[in-house]
């Protein structure tokens, strides 16, 4: 670069600059403006010409006008004409003005482009930089149109100066940022590939830069650069550390370099090639050696290169997941900075050992730091430290450790920052859930929760823990008993008080036996809570209360009490008042035996995907806690837990991808309302109780996988989106059946011109009848409307109804078609037979097209009560005791359509070690009629 | 109430910090307190920010800032309460004119050199954030720049002051003597008028103060009378004749609004309308007022622009005033604003002296003097620089300066009576001086 001679020091600029320093305020600073743009102005005039120097010196002064927050709307032309110039610094002068005022659709574009061409064909290197750094300062489309390809050329050509090929490899990196479609390197590729093997450093370093972004974007294209990268990679690597001379920092040799060549191979997956596989693996063993060396200076700068370089390495490995050596090697160094003294390096070996936890090889040796972790829990001064050791600990727990951590974390949860405590609390809910050997240490560790961080346990939390209360009867009296002593705290948390409303509600006789927790005793507890408590709480203890009167009939009186007091039926809130009035008179006027019948015991819920989970996903976001370690978590704890009738994982899954929204139907209220059609008022009773939490959350239900969730099932939501919710319920009786079909409105405003048809794609006219009579045509804003379809079926059939429904919403036509879950094994008749039957039917249909067999992938858990339940609900008759495997399931049934009966046989065969970590399933089906065989085999492997 | 408050000079340094009540933040605390106190937040927030701040009233964290700005220097009044600005306001002028009133300029090294007093005078004007007497007049009596006088002065005459400054007619005291009896008026009169290039108005209205120095023995009782319009036609409803009211009707004036020296009876205006007081000794503020109807407009601006071509402006200018031909106007200044490209100006004009003034982006035209129904006319080309954006010039208004002697509102003095009964002086013997000034306000036509 040329040396500034001192006669180009600009006088005038910097008196100037002075003057405006020196101003006392802000109305004198514009005076003074004004007055120099006024001189610019009249020397601009173009009447006389102005030497180079004075153009330089007047462009200098706008610019530094423009930078102090003025406008500037002239003087680009002058600028224009310095780029001409032969002078450097007036050369430097017009591109920095360009570079900062010139926007893209300026007309001066053509001539600041010629002017570039002509500097980057000029063979002169600062000149040709110059216009590089200016194109990369521009980088506008305009810009990319007209050089994109000329910088190609100029970084691969031969004869270019290192400096130059640095710039134009960086000016590339950034055109391509910016207008991807217009830089296409095709041709060029194989020699940008090949500067990586370039003798300058610098060159190289830039053009890597490059390099990983273009391989990001097509990894195919530039599969030979791994190759380069090793063996360049390990030429630094091995090099001593005076060998790069100016290239190494603090006797780190090229730190940068090795970061963004490691960087770069996390974009591969690990070489094929076993030698440059070998290579590599030499290179991150020797970066882990080193880090293990006596550090040869003390300065905080080598440490830092080199450490950057190990945590780039270790990322890498993390990235391969396939040598467990060098997986347990990076971990055991990450467990030694742990304890460094640097707290920066405590946060990112925190936050490396989590996605190392993730990984099968090195989760044990992660586990083994737990103290560690523990201890950098309770002791860390820095908050941010603090929460990457939770998640650390969240990552590395298994069934192992789960107590422990789980422990730990409840204590810390009393001091924690305010800022973590509800990421904190999900956490244990879900690790108290996911590792639960037994559910009386769960339902302690929850209530705990509450007890300790009661403000941020969310509603799904204290859900979840009801919901699997109910679903266990093993636990309840535990529940019962544990809640109860938890209430008489003197102060309690409201969701405590929830919990303790709800389960003593349900299971308040399991403990009624002691009369320490007498009946009244319980009631009074629960009610000296109810006034400190919010509208929504209140109303659920009114409904624990009314359970209560069907319970234990001694409280009945004091309850209707409470009920009668003015304080509840005059409630001013509409909700309890109605509650009061309604329980009291229910309480008043039923028989024992159809208060019993309403106020039955919840039937469990149905399993379904932890809402809590799904909570945390959402308010992490992927990336903090892989996703994906989460899943594999949650099927390793499937697979664990699975022994018991608890199984949720298997359930969860299938229902996963349509849940519609969590909250709304955590309960399973709503989309499958309690089946057992005695205690209809209870159902909708508890929905009532929960309508609080609304239906939130945009859901696109997928309707095909609605439609396939239909087959084991009659009940429930066939699909959702922001306006419209179908309910179903359905029956079946021999040939004949009858749908129910409800319309929700969630929205606030009318539909209307509501209208539905059902179509029958294919020769289904023939197959299968429905009827059903029009529905209204306006639906009001939240209400539902009802539609009921016969159902007779001809005769056997393979497609599906499909139900239009098109409505007006604030105008817009909506129109939604949907499949409809009527299907052949709608029409089974379950058939009990004894085993030597069964095989003699199955030896009958021995004929090839009687008989459709398929062998296919375990979707979901092998969960043998859930398995149960999916073939129950299919309609058929599950037979015991029938093959000679216990694993094997076999059913029997009848189809029955009106004009014939078809009977049909059914082996499912699990194979839980098919292949490792794979399980897959054989099934079975022979009937009497190959289409129906063939149906019912295509619609079964879909369920399991 | 006013929780402190602070003078800043432009570089946003604290040269006055009096604070009152603790609400408003830790201020003087010595360490630095992690909290940015409102001091700092006045700084950062309004003086130094980015853009200029237009709002006197600055909203910061709950805290309300008020602020004047006098040459270089901030006036700030803090408060976290709801208080009524406008009382703020009124106090903070009240305290530029104090300040004046004690060192005439106010400007960072007048400050500085009398802190001293400055501290004094807040102590004095306001109590816990509650306004006291701000008349000059009362508070030199007892805040002298002379410290040692103070010293000297006797029990009797402290007392005299204690019994004054709380008493009812707290803005005199008593047994002042002068052997000369004078009286000045002063009718200064702002009139601001925006025109259109047609000449039609759009807008004019005149803000006008009466300003009194008073040298007068005793506790007289003035009374003042002007061409007020309903005391007018109130005296014609007694008994003058219908043309008498014609002829007399165009003498009075309708005043819009009015506000008073404490010392005026205010429940006599208001049955009577009539202004009684017992003025207070020196120079004080009478009266202000605003009027919007038949105003006089003094000059009138003819303006001519023509563009020619995109490098070319032809501007004429023609300013004709419309006053008796016996008065003189004094100190007019036309400024004709120029395009923000303008490159050269070459100015022609028949009267005073033009010049192109680059810093403010205008042509300045100054004439020294007057007369009534004259005529003067300045033509300038303008010389245009070709930019890029073709942004149309927004062509602010023409604006004009002067000072003319005669109320353009209208507004004439008709009498003012000194009775003092105790001392043997009569009106007569009073020397009273009336003077009308009338300047121009914001005084702009567009062209």
């Amino acid at each position: 670069m040329p040396a500034v001679s001192k006669g180009d020091g600009m006088r005038g600029l910097a008196v100037f600059i002075s003057d405006i320093r020196n101003c006392k305020s802000k109305e004198a600073e514009i005076k003074r403006i004004n007055k120099e743009l006024a001189n610019i102005r009249s020397k601009f005039k173009g009447d006389k010409a102005l030497d180079g120097y004075s153009k330089k010196k007047y462009v200098c002064k706008l610019l530094f006008i423009f930078l102090l927050g003025h406008d500037i709307d002239f003087g680009h032309m002058e600028a224009v004409n310095l780029l001409s110039s032969n002078k450097y610094t007036e050369k430097q002068i017009g591109y920095l003005f360009i570079s900062v005022l010139v926007n893209s659709n300026s007309e001066l574009i053509r001539l600041i482009n010629n002017a570039i061409k002509n500097d980057l064909s000029s063979r002169n290197p600062t000149f040709m930089c110059l216009a590089l750094h200016c194109i990369a300062n521009v980088g506008s489309r305009e810009m990319a149109e007209a050089f994109a390809g000329e910088i190609p050329r100029i970084l691969v050509a031969g004869d270019t100066m290192d400096s130059v090929k640095q710039s134009a490899a960086l000016c590339l990196l950034r055109l391509y940022k910016a207008s991807p479609d217009l830089v296409l390197m095709g041709e060029w590729t194989s020699r940008v590939v090949h500067l990586l093997n370039d003798q300058h450093m610098g060159v190289v370093t830039a053009a890597i830069s490059l390099i990983t972004c273009l391989s990001q974007k097509n990894p195919d294209e530039f599969k030979t650069c791994v190759s380069l990268a090793v063996s360049r990679l390990s030429r630094i690597v091995s090099s001593a550390s005076t060998d790069l001379q100016d290239y190494t920092y603090y006797f780190v040799p090229a730190p940068w370099l090795s970061c963004k060549l490691l960087r770069l191979l996390q974009c591969y997956p690990p070489p094929e090639d076993g030698a440059v596989k070998g290579r590599l693996v030499e290179c991150l063993e020797t970066i882990l050696n080193k880090a293990q060396e006596p550090p040869k200076s003390k300065k905080v700068q080598h440490s830092n290169a080199k450490n950057a370089i190990l945590f780039e390495a270790i990322s890498l490995i993390i990235h391969y997941d396939s040598e467990p050596n060098l997986l347990v090697r990076a971990c055991n160094q990450l467990g030694q900075f742990l304890q460094h003294r640097e707290t920066n390096l405590r946060y990112l070996a925190l936050e490396s050992m989590c996605t190392l936890a993730s990984s099968e090889f090195s989760h044990e040796a992660v586990k083994t730091h737990i103290e560690t972790v523990i201890n950098a829990l309770k002791t860390e001064r820095d908050v941010s430290v603090r929460q990457r050791a939770a998640d650390l600990l969240y990552a590395m727990c298994d069934r192992s450790n789960a107590k422990q951590i789980v422990a730990e974390m409840l204590s810390y949860l009393e001091t924690a920052d305010y800022s973590i405590r509800e990421e904190m609390v999900l956490k244990v809910a879900i690790l108290a859930e996911k590792y639960a050997v037994d559910y009386s240490w769960y339902v302690d560790t929850i209530l705990n929760l509450i007890r300790i961080a009661g403000d941020y346990v969310s509603e799904e939390v204290w859900y979840r823990v009801i919901q699997i209360v109910i679903n266990r009867d093993d636990v309840q009296g535990y529940a019962a008993k544990t809640v109860f002593e938890a209430l008489q705290a003197p102060a309690c948390h409201e969701n405590m008080v929830k919990v303790g409303g709800y389960i003593l509600g349900e299971f308040g006789n399991l403990i009624a036996g002691d009369p320490r927790s007498s009946p009244l005793v319980q009631f009074n507890l629960l009610h000296s809570k109810f006034h400190l408590c919010s509208v929504p709480t209140r109303a659920l203890l009114l409904s624990a209360y009314i359970k209560f009167i069907n319970l234990f009939p001694e409280t009945k009186a004091t309850i209707q009490e409470v009920l009668r007091s003015d304080s509840q039926i005059r409630n001013s809130d509409v909700e309890l008042q109605q509650r009061a009035v309604e329980y009291l008179k229910l309480s008043s006027i039923a028989s024992t035996d159809v208060l019993a019948t309403v106020l039955e015991e919840m039937p469990p819920f149905p399993e379904r995907e932890s809402s809590i989970l799904a909570k945390l996903k959402k308010k992490k976001g992927p990336g903090v806690v892989p996703v994906s370690e989460l899943e594999d978590g949650k099927r390793e704890g499937g697979e664990l837990n699975g022994g018991g009738d608890r199984g949720p994982d298997s359930a969860m899954s299938a229902s996963n991808a349509s849940t519609p929204s969590p909250s709304a139907d955590l309960l399973g209220l709503r989309s499958a309302a309690p089946v057992s059609a005695a205690a209809p008022s209870a159902g909708s009773l508890l929905v009532d109780v929960f309508s609080e939490s609304g239906a939130g959350g945009p859901a696109a239900a997928v309707n095909d996988d609605g439609f396939l969730r239909f087959v084991c099932k009659n009940n429930g939501v066939l699909f959702e989106n922001q306006l419209l919710q179908i309910g179903i319920k359905s029956e079946y009786r021999q040939n004949l059946g009858r749908m129910y079909l409800f319309y929700g409105n969630k929205t606030s405003v009318q539909f209307a011109s509501f209208s539905t048809t059902v179509s029958y794609p294919g020769e289904l006219q023939s197959q299968l009848n429905v009827q059903t009579k029009p529905v209204e045509p306006l639906v009001e804003g939240g209400a539902q409307v009802q539609q009921v379809l016969n159902i007779e079926c001809i005769t056997d059939f393979s497609e599906a109804p499909q139900l239009n429904i098109k409505f007006r919403y604030g105008g817009a036509l909506q129109n939604i078609t949907l499949k409809l879950p009527v299907t052949i094994n709608k029409f089974f008749q379950p058939t009990e037979m004894a085993a030597t039957d069964f095989f003699q039917r199955w030896k009958q249909l021995s004929q090839p097209q009687q008989e459709a067999q398929k062998i296919f992938k375990a979707n979901h858990g092998m969960d043998t009560e859930v398995l149960k339940a999916k073939l129950l609900g299919l309609g058929t008759a599950l037979l015991e005791n029938v093959d000679p495997n216990p694993e094997n399931y076999v059913c029997a049934g009848v189809v029955q359509t009106k004009s014939q009966q078809v009977g049909v046989l059914l082996r499912l065969e699990p194979n839980a070690q098919a292949q490792p970590g794979v399980q897959m399933y054989r099934l079975t089906l022979r009937s009497s009629k190959d289409t129906v065989s063939k149906r019912l085999c295509d619609l079964l492997a879909e369920q399991f | 109430m006013i929780g402190g408050l602070f003078i800043y000079n432009h570089k946003g340094e604290v040269l006055i910090s009096r604070v009152y009540r603790d609400d408003i933040g830790c201020l003087s605390t010595p360490y630095p307190s992690w909290e940015r106190n409102a001091v700092d937040a006045f700084r950062v927030n309004v003086i130094h920010a980015r853009q200029q701040v237009r709002s006197p009233v600055t909203n910061i964290a709950r805290t309300s800032f008020f602020h004047v700005k006098r040459s270089n220097i901030w006036l700030a009044a803090v408060t976290k309460q709801n208080v009524n600005a406008a009382m703020v306001f009124e106090f903070l002028y009240k305290m530029c004119d104090v300040m004046t009133a004690y060192f005439s300029k106010i400007s960072e090294e007048n400050i500085k050199n009398n802190f001293v007093l400055i501290y004094e005078l807040l102590d004095e004007i306001l109590d816990f954030g509650y306004p006291q007497n701000s008349e000059s007049g009362a508070l030199k009596t007892f805040i002298t720049q002379q410290g040692i006088k103070s010293q000297v002065r006797d029990k009797d005459e402290q007392s005299q002051i204690t019994s004054q400054v709380t008493g009812q007619i707290g803005w005199r005291r008593e047994g002042i003597k002068y052997r000369r009896n004078e009286l000045f008026l002063d009718v200064l009169e702002s009139v601001n008028l925006l025109m259109s290039p047609q000449g039609q108005v759009l807008s004019a209205h005149v803000s006008g103060r009466v300003v009194m120095k008073s040298y007068l023995s005793g506790m007289p009782e003035c009374k003042f009378g002007m061409n007020d319009k309903i005391v007018i036609d109130k005296q014609q409803g007694k008994g003058a004749t219908s043309d008498d009211s014609a002829k007399s009707g165009k003498q009075s004036i309708a005043i819009d609004d009015c506000t008073f020296h404490q010392c005026v009876r205010l429940s006599k205006f208001d049955s009577e309308r009539s202004i009684s007081f017992i003025p207070p000794d020196g120079d004080y503020e009478l009266m202000r007022y605003r009027t919007t109807k038949d105003i006089i407009l003094p000059f009138r601006v003819i303006p001519l622009v023509r563009e020619v071509g995109r490098t070319k402006l032809e501007v004429k200018v023609v300013i004709k005033s419309n006053f008796k031909a016996s008065l003189l106007a004094q100190k007019i200044e036309v400024r004709i604003p120029t395009p923000l490209n303008t490159s050269g100006v070459q100015v022609i004009c028949m009267k005073g002296k033009a010049k192109y003034k680059a810093s403010d982006n205008a042509i300045v035209w100054k004439i020294k003097r007057m007369a009534g129904m004259k005529e003067s006319q300045i033509s300038a080309e303008i010389e245009l620089l070709p930019t890029n954006e073709k942004k149309k010039w927004t062509r602010p208004p023409i604006s004009m300066n002067f000072e003319v002697p005669f109320a353009p509102s209208g507004l004439k003095v008709r009498y003012l009576k000194v009775f003092e009964s105790k001392l043997n002086y009569s009106d007569h013997d009073v020397i009273k001086w009336v003077r009308y000034i009338g300047r121009s306000g914001i005084y702009e036509t567009r062209c």
